[in-house]
């Protein structure tokens, strides 16, 4: 039998990772795909939770994070496309009118 | 029948005229403004008549007390009404302070008819008057306080009256910081007075002592007493607070005359007399009472001696016969400084008013070498003076022999030793006092030919320049002397044929001292000592003869001897003429340090380095937090980043605490 | 023990596909890992038994959403990572502070480990009811209607957001 605490612990170790991957890399775009890395644990985690429990709301609420997170990537890349466009680089250090 | 006699009215009345003159007098007429003043003034003297006249026959007669339906102050067990008490004591002393103070206030509206300021004046006036009031009828020392207090600020008020002069400035000044040196141990003694006995209302505080036996040494009553003496040194002028009194001529003459003669500086002594319940108590006060008023008696009076200034010699004088009546209460003759404090305002009042009308004559001049002569010009005046100095020398049948007859009696009995102070006080006294006389009005006249002065403001249009007073300060001149002559009667002892009344009158109010104490066992003595009590008024009438054949040998058979004499004893003469240094020596002592720490500790590294240091870095302290916090808002995103795992981090791991430790 | 076998595989991919995200410096590589990361998640969502879920994992989010980053990474023509100056505060802050989550979950997961038990693997099939699909699909059109609607306005929204952002301005 598999304990469930193995899935929680999986989770958290790709969730752990996708937060590394957001600070650690430059690209937008990646730091991007790291979100998602970390949604994907979160839904992991759901999904053996209601296992456990034997509710299929988890399932539900896995389903809808995956709309949701089908809509943010969408304006997410959309938004990164502009900001390429007039910053002409994808690094996010470049991305910096705002500092003093 | 416990009808209500408004004993508040007695100080509400000049309050309201200082008031009106304060708020409105710029617009009045001068004549208004002096209307306004003498109807308060003359309405609260009526009011304190009526009020005299039938307290005793009011339930059980004096001492007559009533307290408003609200109380000022409910701290705890303290509390503190405004109350008003009539006894004899403050009867007699309520009739002084406003008819002394009405003759007065009459007199200064001639006096002060050309000076600017004119209703500033008499609002000042009005309001000493209300502050004097409140302070003798009070019926708890805290009130009374108010009134010690506020006396001190018409003081200032009206001795710095010509504010634009430096000296005058200066004068008013230094009056008020002496004063309030006294008055910060009056504090400290009522501080310890609510400690001992919880209240600070006259008949509760006597009422507790009634039985209480004479302290054998230095206990607590000692130490209230001697608080108490110090807070009367600095309002009665004695050493060594008494350094504001001469100064304090700068002011107008009904100035000198009312606070400084006849009123305020009396408060001191009034403020033992009624503190005699603690002070009969305390017998090593008494002495230290004793010896500082016979100390500051002859002391004063040397100085007196060698002044040229009219006003100083007269200054002086007062420090002197406050002196005599601080003494008096130092031999626990109360009474004697009571009756000795009456006359005195009689004949000083009018001797400060005359010299006054002496100054006004002259155009403002007060160095009395420059006068002489003025016995034919301006005879009203002469006469009056001449009274008052026959009084004040201690020529019977006058005030002036009966008062202080008792206080030299009195202190014979005590300790010998002052009555030979005060022996020879008296003949210093006679001795100057005549000197003024002579060089006042006898000899020629050695006026200067610029004799006006800013200080009087008279017009320049008379021939010689020397001319009677108006009546309107004539008037109260003549009131006063009639006072200064009849006034005595009142006291005259029974060794000289009298009742003394006034001793007898004020035996209920005046806690005698007790028999097992030295001035207990004096007074004893003194009862039964008639016909030495009579040798001894022959010997003070001898001393006054004295001083009186001195001056006019000095001062009008040899006018020149005393240029010849002060030329001999040149360093002696300087140290009394420049009043001993004492002023300088304070100067030395006291102010300049105290001003030196002001300076470079107080304000240099207290208010500079610590309070500014301490508001400045607590900005400097915010501005250096903002600084750091400001990275948090870099405009970097990665570092947003990194501070929001962060913060979720730190969030979840305090879930996770709080989760495992429930 | 084939259940533990099967789980360590999948998750070994797992851990090995999202590592490889974070080490590559191109961003192509990263999505393609990525891509790896969610179909090893879809089997592990089928060992517990979510048909559904697996199957809409690797459609939607393997097969649209990784494609649109492809296709985003494609089109902006983005080049391997050029080495900045990057944040000092995000390795110092954020170094400690993933540490320190990843450790506070782990430790918090085994220390009520036996209080949670053990998963059941398989289908989760009652008796009545249908297969999994058909329960999903019941909650979600029944219990969960209105979530359901608002998410469809939200992708339209999104749709318009998404045209409307990226679309080149008329010059």
């Amino acid at each position: 039998m598999v304990p469930l605490s193995w899935y929680l612990i999986l989770s958290a170790i790709l969730f752990c990772l996708g937060v590394s991957a957001f600070l650690l890399k430059r690209n937008i775009i990646t730091i991007f795909m790291s979100i998602e890395l970390m949604l994907n644990a979160v839904n992991l985690s759901f999904v053996a939770f209601a296992n456990h429990l034997g509710k299929l709301s988890g399932h539900v609420f896995v389903f809808f994070v995956m709309v949701v997170a089908a809509a943010e990537a969408a304006v997410g890349l959309a938004i990164i496309i502009a900001v390429f466009r007039t910053r002409e680089t994808l690094n996010v250090d470049r991305v910096n009118l705002l500092k003093l | 029948m416990t009808e209500d006699l408004r004993l508040w009215l007695i100080p509400l009345l000049p309050l309201i005229g200082a008031a009106v003159n304060g708020l409105f007098g710029r617009r009045f007429k001068n004549r208004v403004v002096s209307a306004v003043a003498l109807l308060f003034t003359a309405a609260s003297f009526a009011k304190a008549v009526q009020a005299v006249l039938l307290a005793p026959h009011i339930g059980t007669g004096l001492p007559y007390q009533r307290m408003l339906p609200f109380n000022w102050l409910d701290a705890g067990t303290l509390h503190v009404p405004f109350g008003f008490y009539l006894d004899q004591l403050s009867s007699i002393m309520v009739l002084v302070v406003t008819g002394v103070g009405f003759l007065i206030h009459i007199y200064a509206v001639g006096y002060m008819a050309h000076e600017g300021g004119y209703y500033r004046f008499f609002a000042y006036l009005n309001l000493f008057m209300f502050f004097m009031l409140t302070l003798v009828l009070a019926n708890n020392y805290l009130l009374m306080f108010v009134g010690w207090e506020g006396v001190g600020l018409a003081s200032y008020l009206l001795i710095g009256f010509y504010f634009n002069k430096d000296s005058a400035a200066n004068a008013g000044k230094k009056a008020f910081i002496v004063n309030r040196i006294g008055d910060f141990a009056f504090l400290l003694g009522m501080f310890l007075v609510i400690q001992k006995f919880g209240s600070l209302n006259f008949t509760a505080i006597f009422g507790l002592l009634k039985d209480v036996p004479a302290e054998a040494g230095w206990g607590l009553l000692t130490i209230i007493a001697l608080l108490f003496l110090f807070g009367a040194t600095g309002k009665s002028a004695q050493i060594p607070l008494y350094v504001w009194l001469p100064d304090a001529m700068e002011g107008p003459t009904p100035v000198s005359a009312l606070i400084h003669a006849a009123t305020m500086v009396t408060a001191g002594i009034y403020m033992i007399a009624r503190s005699s319940a603690i002070f009969s108590r305390a017998p090593h006060a008494l002495e230290v009472v004793a010896i500082i008023g016979g100390l500051t008696a002859i002391f004063a009076a040397t100085m007196g001696l060698a002044q040229n200034d009219i006003k100083r010699v007269l200054a002086y004088s007062t420090v002197s016969q406050l002196g005599y009546m601080v003494m008096a209460c130092g031999v626990a003759a109360y009474a004697a400084g009571i009756f000795h404090l009456m006359t005195h305002a009689f004949f000083k009042a009018l001797l400060f008013l005359g010299a006054g009308s002496v100054i006004h004559a002259v155009g403002g001049e007060q160095d009395m070498r420059h006068m002489g002569g003025l016995r034919t010009k301006i005879p009203v005046t002469f006469w009056v003076m001449t009274i008052a100095t026959f009084t004040i020398a201690g020529v019977p049948p006058l005030a002036g022999f009966f008062s202080k007859d008792e206080i030299l009696w009195q202190t014979w009995n005590n300790s010998p030793a002052l009555w030979v102070v005060g022996f020879i006080t008296a003949g210093l006294t006679s001795f100057y006092m005549f000197r003024l006389w002579f060089m006042t009005f006898f000899g020629e006249l050695r006026l200067k030919s610029h004799g006006h002065d800013s200080a009087h403001g008279h017009g320049s249009d008379h021939s010689d320049g020397v001319h009677e007073s108006p009546w309107i300060m004539l008037a109260p001149l003549v009131v006063l002397a009639v006072l200064s002559i009849f006034g005595g009667l009142v006291g005259i002892p029974e060794a000289l044929g009298g009742h003394n009344e006034i001793h007898h009158y004020l035996e209920p109010a005046i806690t005698a001292p007790l028999a097992e104490t030295r001035a207990g066992m004096a007074m004893e003595a003194a009862e039964h000592a008639g016909s030495t009590e009579l040798a001894f008024a022959g010997l003070s009438v001898a001393v006054a003869a004295l001083g009186f054949l001195m001056a006019w040998f000095f001062y009008y058979k040899r006018p020149e001897l005393p240029q010849k004499v002060t030329a001999k004893i040149n360093g002696l003469y300087l140290l009394v003429l420049n009043k001993y240094y004492v002023d300088e020596g304070y100067d030395r002592l006291l102010v300049k340090p105290l001003l030196w720490v002001s300076r470079h500790v107080l304000w240099l590294v207290v208010d500079q380095k610590l309070i500014d240091g301490a508001v400045n870095g607590a900005g400097g302290a915010s501005q250096a937090v903002g600084g750091q916090l400001r990275r948090m808002q870099s405009g970097n995103l990665r570092s947003y980043a990194a501070w929001v795992a962060a913060g979720a981090a730190a969030v979840v791991a305090f879930m996770i605490w709080r989760g495992v430790h429930q | 023990m084939l259940h533990e076998i099967l789980f360590l595989f999948f998750a070994a991919i797992c851990v090995g596909g999202a590592i490889n995200l974070v080490l590559q410096r191109h961003p192509i590589n990263s999505a393609l890992s990525l891509v790896v990361v969610m179909v090893s998640l879809a089997a592990l969502y089928l060992l517990l038994g979510a048909e559904f879920v697996g199957a809409v994992q690797v459609i939607v989010y393997a097969g649209a959403i990784m494609v649109l980053f492809v296709f985003v990474i494609m089109l902006l023509n983005a080049g391997a990572e050029e080495q900045s100056q990057g944040s000092r505060i995000a390795l110092l802050i954020g170094g400690p502070g993933v540490a320190l989550l990843a450790g506070a979950i782990m430790w918090l997961v085994t220390h009520s480990d036996k209080t949670i038990g053990n998963v059941v693997v398989g289908s989760m099939v009652s008796t009545t009811g249908g297969d999994n699909t058909h329960q999903v699909a019941r909650l979600l059109f029944k219990d969960f209607l209105l979530p359901f609607e608002v998410t469809s306005i939200l992708i339209l929204i999104a749709i318009m957001g998404a045209v409307v952002l990226a679309s080149r301005k008329e010059s």
